[in-house]
């Protein structure tokens, strides 16, 4: 791989970009590897790069039945912070979001990560309550949030309203080492590396079938022919029920839409990310000046990857209110991705009930910011059979009555 | 737009007048249970890429529930039915074959035989 540098820049300069290479290639699959992951997303792909790098298992591919990263690693609205109460999830989360600043070191792979602030506003008093909580745990938990008054919010972000129709203002949880990222960047900077570390991506290859004889897996069967392997990571967010259904067991878990949309760039006007939870709407903006902004999840079960109309109002509703300069603005597009939700709306990373399959899914309404560190810590638990990281987001959780409770914690957007 | 027919009343409402209730004909074994049937009871989802079960509720209209049998793929309905059975009913499972020819569900198809 010839490495990205100023120097790389200069020298295709000089003879009219004819230099450059393929980030990654795009192989046919071999008959057998030590691992396959099944999905290429984000998280898929970081299993790869950490089974690469940390434990030196590169004889993998990575199967995706659509496109590199086209799923909800291209559909989310880029926000990274590691605000959550329970222990677990801020472990995981806040592991992630320290990955994200060394990235694109990491990774020779401008992945643009920001680390602008990210700023959950209290619109209740049962929020103001439960943020201050949060403040505290996190403060045990070595993850850096504060407290802040609505002046300070006011001071922050110049253009909200602080006295809404609805709701005021009432204060904030702030993460000021949280941000955003470029998330296709994220997609193709691990697909890169694990092309470069010999890893096989194949794209456009459906899995029919998952292959397992005495309770273990041998492979999987796809739209290019069976592939044998040794262990199976199962990384498809919304469809991991379809594949699990394939694999012979079944999970906690059902599939929802959730929407986003992004408006006509504007010039910049805030330049932290603000969620208003309650109102319900999030909004941040890109470095293009569009205004990104997250909707609801809808009530049923859904995998077409469109939303219900009545949402995007609710969220329109929601940011007219917080901020109401964006009145005026102009919506480019809207789309939907399909979010796996647990009973706990906590994620199963996890061994199962089919020996040397792995599962990685429930990641729900907030994939995007726990990429680095889903990846590193699945890694772990595929590689040497154990992980500190994961331990409380096993599967039998629920047996267990060991919920991981992020649902109040969280709020409803992730 | 999601629009369904509530059996009781026959008002043709929109989704903004429903509420979902998630996957239907859950069964919730009796006193003497092994903790793997409340487990499943509790937690367990089929979560199908196409026909699926479910419960809404006509929150703002009469009030009651019932059942739709609706594909998760296409968003087409294939039809409500009442509340008051443990099953889909027959008249709801021919739509569905009509439809979706050779079309089985795990569950039931085991139940029926």
């Amino acid at each position: 791989m010839k490495r990205y540098s100023v120097f790389a820049v200069a020298r295709e300069a000089l003879r009219y970009h004819t230099g450059w290479e393929r980030a990654w290639r795009s192989p046919e699959p071999k008959r057998h590897y030590d691992v396959v992951i099944v999905g290429a997303g984000g998280h898929g792909l970081a299993t790869a790069y950490y089974l690469g790098k940390n434990y030196g298992i590169t004889n993998v591919a990575i199967i995706e039945k659509g496109w590199l990263g086209g799923g909800n690693t291209g559909r989310n609205t880029t926000i990274i912070r590691s605000n959550y109460l329970q222990d677990p999830s801020a472990a995981i989360y806040e592991k992630a979001r320290s990955l994200y600043e060394t990235m694109s070191q990491d990774l020779n792979y401008n992945v643009m990560f920001s680390p602008r602030g990210v700023i959950m506003l209290a619109q209740t008093e049962h929020e103001i309550r439960g943020y201050k909580r949060t403040a505290h745990a996190n403060q045990q938990q070595g993850v850096q949030t504060e407290w802040i008054t609505p002046e300070r919010v006011k001071e922050i972000v110049p253009i909200i309203n602080l006295h809404g129709p609805r709701y005021p203002v009432l204060g904030g949880l702030w993460q000021e080492r949280g941000g955003t990222a470029r998330h296709d960047a994220v997609a193709w900077g691990y697909a890169r590396a694990c092309s470069d570390m010999g890893m096989d991506i194949i794209q456009k290859c459906e899995v029919t079938g998952v292959r397992t004889e005495n309770g273990r897996t041998v492979g999987v069967d796809t739209t290019k022919g069976p592939i044998d392997c040794d262990k199976i990571g199962m990384i498809v967010a919304g469809n991991a029920s379809v594949l699990s259904e394939m694999a012979g067991f079944r999970l906690p878990m059902e599939s929802v839409a959730l929407q986003a949309m992004v408006s006509e760039p504007i010039k910049p006007c805030m330049d932290v990310v603000v969620m208003a939870n309650t109102v319900h709407g999030y909004m941040s903006q890109s470095d293009k000046g569009e205004m990104v902004i997250g909707g609801g999840t809808d009530g049923f079960n859904n995998y077409t990857q469109r939303g219900s109309f009545h949402h995007i109002e609710e969220t329109v509703r929601a940011l007219v209110e917080t901020f109401p300069m964006v009145s005026r603005l102009k919506m480019l597009r809207q789309w939907g991705g399909i979010v796996d939700v647990t009973g706990d709306r906590s994620p199963i990373i996890s061994k199962t009930p089919v020996q040397n399959c792995f599962i990685n899914c429930g990641w729900g309404t907030g994939g995007f910011k726990s990429i680095p560190g889903s990846g590193w810590a699945m890694a772990e638990l595929m590689a040497t059979g154990h992980s500190p990281l994961t331990e409380e987001f096993s599967i039998n959780r629920f047996k267990e009555g060991k919920f991981i409770d992020e649902s109040v914690a969280a709020g409803v957007a992730h | 737009m999601l629009i369904l027919e509530c059996p009781y009343c026959g008002v043709k409402a929109e989704e903004t007048e429903l509420a979902a209730g998630g996957e239907a004909h859950l069964k919730r074994f009796g006193p003497g249970s092994s903790d793997d049937e409340f487990h499943d009871y509790l937690f367990m989802r089929e979560n199908p890429k196409g026909v699926h079960f479910e419960r809404w509720r006509h929150a703002n209209g009469c009030g009651k529930w019932f059942h739709a049998a609706r594909c998760t793929t296409t968003l087409e309905v294939f039809g409500t039915y009442t509340a008051q059975t443990s099953v889909p009913t027959q008249e709801i499972i021919d739509k569905i074959a009509a439809k979706r020819p050779g079309w089985t569900w795990r569950e039931f198809a085991d139940e029926q035989k």
